[in-house]
């Protein structure tokens, strides 16, 4: 039985046939429609996340499968002090599959240890998200028509930001990546992302300002940059005009440059980038359902359609 | 000067960091075993000043002697059969290491679910470092008597 925990859990080719069923679904949605008729995802998250839950639970329902659990620890039974594993062999009584989204790391881990269904990690602390990076790997796929062969700019907090750090260890095992990090000397990318890029040779650069290598960008994941990362009040006052994405600054990229963001956006980007063509944030939530989809398949092993 | 004398079958486990050989016995849990253990510290020692030693007279089969390359690779395992040192054991380190360390990581989900085995697992052998299962928290083997 297969779970999944990192997004470095497949392999490059099995994330292939990953993405080219996420792709079929996207063309013909309706062939999935009963897909998972008759099984059940039990969604068990131990803290809030409205989104990745939605999500989930959108992909479930259009594969014709039916969704329970719960959207916070106070309505489960870790409030009685129930074990992680004594929850998930429950759950395996009742469901076909888990996404687990807990707030200490490792937890999902745990559960699939004693889990008798797949269990998908929908988030353990500040450690993984699989199924967001899978979702920028889609995204980007489907849009760039390829993995690899461009210069990716990550903006924002990146020393803290666990979906950026999860991007770069799913990306740099394709070829010809090369990385532009942009963002405040406060929150640079750890230094154990750029020693393992250097080990690779990897090629990376830092900057403090985003208008600088805009026309040099064939990808531009942005983050929020948060008022409590910062030391002082003024260093954030001084800085954080700098990690807006504005009409203007998008006037400086390629034509064919990509704007991703895994949201909530607060105001990072302006909603006057929203219309962009190049802006693909919301799309990029479409492909994290159709991931999902296509996940939810794959643990389940499902591979015939019924008509 | 103390003299302990010769085992027939077992181990003599020399050159531990003196003061360390209790913490080697609660590891290779040796209060479990219904055998003659020998526990000598301070004894004097060229090489290292002062030293611990271990002997104990057992099976040779009966002792797991992996987490011994992790708490300190400097330790000599001498294999003793009729008397008499058959072998020196080279200690490499184990794979992975089960409730000799523990994670300290509060946001680890060992933190708050007691039961968990501690588990971690030899992430990079060359630089010696540990992750824990769960969360990948780092541990430094070299750094475990530091």
């Amino acid at each position: 039985m297969r779970h999944l925990m990192s997004p470095l859990d497949f392999t490059t080719e099995e994330l292939d046939r990953l993405f080219d069923l996420a792709n079929e679904i996207e063309r013909n949605p309706d062939s999935y429609a009963h897909a998972c008729d008759g099984k059940i995802l039990a969604t068990c998250f131990y803290e809030p996340s409205t989104r990745t839950r939605l999500s989930f639970e959108s992909a479930m329902t259009r594969l014709g499968g039916r969704v329970m659990g719960f959207a916070d620890a106070a309505s489960s039974s870790a409030t009685k002090g129930e074990s992680v594993s004594d929850t998930i062999r429950v759950i395996s009584c009742y469901a076909d599959i888990c996404a687990m989204r807990h707030p200490k790391e490792g937890a999902p881990m745990v559960a699939a240890e004693k889990s008798g269904i797949p269990v998908i990690n929908a988030g353990d602390g500040g450690h993984h998200h699989p199924t967001q990076t899978l979702t920028d790997l889609l995204t980007i796929r489907s849009l760039k028509g390829r993995l690899g062969g461009f210069t990716i700019g990550l903006c924002g907090d990146l020393k803290f930001g666990r979906t950026v750090h999860s991007l770069i260890n799913a990306l740099v095992r394709y070829e010809d990546i090369r990385f532009t990090f942009i963002s405040p000397e406060e929150l640079r990318v750890p230094d154990y992302i750029t020693d393992m890029l250097k080990e690779k040779n990897i090629p990376f650069k830092e900057v403090i300002r985003l208008e600088n290598v805009m026309p040099e960008l064939d990808l531009l994941y942005m983050t929020r940059v948060q008022k409590e990362r910062f030391f002082n009040e003024e260093d954030y006052v001084r800085l954080k005009d700098f990690y807006i994405l504005n009409a203007e600054r998008m006037g400086l990229a390629k034509e064919d440059m990509l704007v991703l963001h895994p949201l909530p956006r607060v105001n990072e980007i302006s909603v006057e980038v929203d219309d962009d063509p190049r802006a693909v944030y919301f799309r990029q939530a479409q492909y994290g359902v159709y991931v999902r989809m296509a996940l939810i398949l794959t643990l389940l092993g499902i591979t015939s359609l019924s008509k | 000067m103390l003299n302990v004398g010769k085992i027939e079958e077992g181990f003599v486990l020399d050159h531990i960091k003196a003061g360390k050989s209790l913490d080697i016995y609660d590891h290779l849990q040796l209060d479990k075993l219904d055998c003659t253990v020998a526990i000598i510290k301070n004894a004097r020692s060229n090489k290292m000043a002062k030293k611990d030693i271990l002997k104990v007279e057992c099976d040779i089969d009966m002792l797991d002697l992996d987490v011994l390359a992790y708490i300190d690779h400097n330790i000599t395992v001498n294999v003793i059969k009729n008397g008499k040192i058959v072998e020196k054991k080279e200690l490499t380190l184990p794979g992975k290491i089960k409730n000799v360390i523990h994670c300290h990581n509060p946001r680890c989900i060992t933190s708050i679910e007691q039961e968990l085995p501690h588990i971690f697992y030899l992430a990079d052998p060359k630089k010696e470092v540990y992750r824990c299962k769960y969360c990948d928290e780092k541990y430094v083997a070299s750094a475990k008597w530091n």
